[in-house]
């Protein structure tokens, strides 16, 4: 059993937020200890609603930013701390793919040079003939037309777009992708298609994926694994089939509650969460769902539940799980 | 799969076949090269056109029929205009079409001057602002409080300093302009920092230089170039006012703004010393702002086929 590929532990990022000139420096808690892995080849989904902190994870990896404690492990080596020279190398193998195609692809470049510029930048091509070959390998790759290496992003389709944005992320040979929420801006059949290419492309190169994404359904059809995240902190973890099957923590099956169900006439009984996401400047004492949650009990609104396993590869924090008889819904 | 022609016997008697539609959409003629862009986009070629007949006329003052413009002709003073005098002559009997001919010199010259030295400047304080956080406060806050003083009174205030002359006035307005271009290049590299793009580039290696001058600066141009335009326009009429009230181009120098400021005492009975070096700002003015104009809609990269 090798080590996984990439490892999150007890990462937290907090943006500081400016205030008026006498208020107190806050600060919002975008993510507040998260802590996965990624194994080679492996699908991970990050879901939750907006705000909850599931892109930040995604760019904290990317180091596009400084992580605020908690460390990101690729193969080994902690990437979170390096300086930028040592960074450059490590950035190879982990690329992003953006949700909107059009502003994630610089307009006034073709894309031949979009294509090149990571294969330049990490020295992957010895000559401009091998530069070429790789380039028109990605056209290929994609599926996209070699003749459309001359062309400028805004002569492509949504679609066309984002396929280029893959290319561009596989340009760097990559051993991870985030795909922060890659498929969300893209009609369904578009999306179909772009999530299939993504799944070949993980066959052929053996890629892993860390797939951050609100759609459900479309991370049923494609993932390992899924993360559920609330407020900055995962709530449960476990393999697909656990979590569409048999969700665990209350905010999971409100979630998958939530999902339309593509049948006239299906009998659904969502569960209606109470009120909004509290903010996270000032995030809830104890547990951050005991705000909104249907079972809570005193124990939910001072002591924050820990993520445990419950076995079989699930990782629940939720209280909840420590009673030995689970109660119903309160009120 | 293709329908073939010769299966026409298997219609059903009575079942006539529909003529074939006219084709109603025209095929696109897209436009290619320099001419294609200016069919496209006439207020550039407008604009562009007076500006360029402009400052053929400047360059080639000497050839189109002038005389010596500081010429003076006591015996000749406010002649209307005539064979002669084509605008006329001023009350020192100088012609008034020679000095406005010699006067675009100095208009296009502090203009074209002024948006070229100040864009430059506006575009590296900019660029250093948008990127070295710590730095990004203190220039700002400079930025500021040279904004807080009219940019008018604040070229008249360095002109105060210096002697006056043309350089010294090209000087004077850049630094009243450079503010502008500075805040705009400062919140343009802010928000184009913030493009998925810039993000990309960043996840695949590219040093910041590159990120900047790949990234950024191309993204920066189309903005710029107009606002450069203006700033030009800006530039000109700042010129004028300031020969106007005296602080600006010598009275040595023929300039725009110094001919109606000697023609504003009489310009209640010789309004045609007032009118000409007006009416040929006014144009130029026109021109370099139908330029900018145009170029804001012909720059967007979405229609940038031939730039």
């Amino acid at each position: 059993m090798s080590a996984p590929l990439l490892q999150v532990n007890d990462l937290k990022k907090h943006f500081p937020v400016r205030g008026g000139m006498f208020s107190r420096k806050a600060f919002v808690y975008a993510v507040d200890g998260v802590s996965f892995e990624v194994a080679r080849g492996e699908t991970l989904s990050l879901v939750g609603e907006s705000g909850c902190g599931k892109s930040t994870v995604g760019r904290a990896i990317l180091r596009l930013f400084d992580v605020t404690a908690g460390q990101v492990v690729l193969d080994g080596q902690r990437i979170d701390d390096l300086p930028p020279g040592s960074l450059r190398s490590m950035r190879r193998r982990v690329q992003v793919v953006f949700q909107d195609p059009f502003s994630s692809l610089n307009p006034r470049m073709r894309v031949r040079g979009i294509l090149a510029e990571p294969i330049r930048n990490f020295g992957l091509a010895k000559t401009s003939v091998e530069l070429e070959a790789k380039v028109t390998a990605l056209m290929d790759t994609v599926r996209l037309p070699r003749d459309a290496l001359n062309r400028r992003p805004h002569e492509f389709s949504g679609g066309q777009r984002q396929r280029i944005c893959i290319a561009r992320a596989l340009a760097a040979e990559p051993e991870l992708i985030v795909c922060d929420e890659a498929v969300s801006a893209l009609d369904v059949s578009v999306k179909a298609q772009i999530v299939n290419l993504l799944q070949d492309l993980q066959q052929q190169f053996g890629l892993a994926l860390l797939f951050i994404s609100h759609d459900l359904a479309i991370v049923e059809h494609m993932t390992h694994r899924v993360a559920v995240m609330y407020l900055g902190k995962i709530v449960e973890m476990a393999g697909r089939q656990q979590i569409f099957t048999a969700p665990r923590h209350p905010y999971t099956k409100a979630l998958l509650s939530a999902v339309p169900v593509p049948e006239p006439g299906a009998i659904r009984n969502p569960i209606i969460l109470k009120g909004d996401v509290p903010s996270p400047i000032n995030p809830p004492s104890g547990c951050r769902f005991h705000t909104r949650c249907p079972y809570v009990f005193d124990r939910c609104r001072t002591e924050e539940p820990e993520l445990r396993s419950t076995g079989d590869g699930q990782w629940v924090a939720c209280h909840l799980e420590a009673l030995p008889e689970r109660p119903g819904p309160a009120g | 799969m293709s329908i073939s022609t010769t299966s026409t016997a298997s219609i059903p008697p009575g079942l006539a076949i529909a003529p074939q539609l006219p084709d109603l959409l025209l095929p696109v003629k897209i436009r290619r090269g320099v001419l294609g862009f200016l069919r496209n986009h006439p207020t550039v070629a407008i604009g562009g056109a007076l500006l360029l007949c402009l400052v053929l006329v400047a360059i080639f003052a000497p050839y189109l029929g002038t005389v010596d413009p500081t010429a003076l002709a006591p015996s000749k003073r406010t002649r209307a205009p005539s064979a002669d005098f084509w605008f006329g002559s001023d009350m020192l009997g100088r012609d008034i079409y020679s000095r406005v001919l010699y006067g675009a010199r100095v208009s296009l010259t502090v203009g074209l001057s002024v948006a070229t030295l100040a864009t430059l400047a506006g575009l590296a304080i900019g660029l250093v602002s948008g990127f070295v956080r710590w730095a990004d406060g203190i220039i700002m806050r400079f930025i500021d409080g040279l904004m807080s003083i009219p940019p008018i009174l604040l070229a008249v205030a360095l002109m105060a300093l210096t002697r006056g002359s043309v350089g010294n006035v090209i000087l004077a307005i850049t630094i009243a302009e450079i503010p502008r271009v500075t805040r705009l290049v400062r919140s343009v590299v802010l928000s184009l920092r913030e493009q998925p793009y810039v993000d990309s580039a960043v996840a695949s290696g590219t040093r910041t230089p590159m990120i900047i001058q790949r990234h950024i600066l191309p993204n920066t141009m189309a903005p710029i170039l107009v606002q450069a335009t203006y700033i030009c326009a800006s530039a000109m009429i700042v010129e004028s006012i300031l020969s106007f009230i005296g602080a600006g181009t010598p009275p040595t120098i023929p300039s725009w703004g110094n001919i109606m400021a000697e023609g504003r005492a009489l310009w209640q009975v010789k309004p045609y010393i007032v009118f000409f070096p007006a009416a040929f700002l006014s144009v130029t003015v026109l021109a370099v702002n139908l330029l900018g104009d145009g170029l804001r809609d012909a720059l967007d990269p979405r229609m940038a086929k031939s730039l």
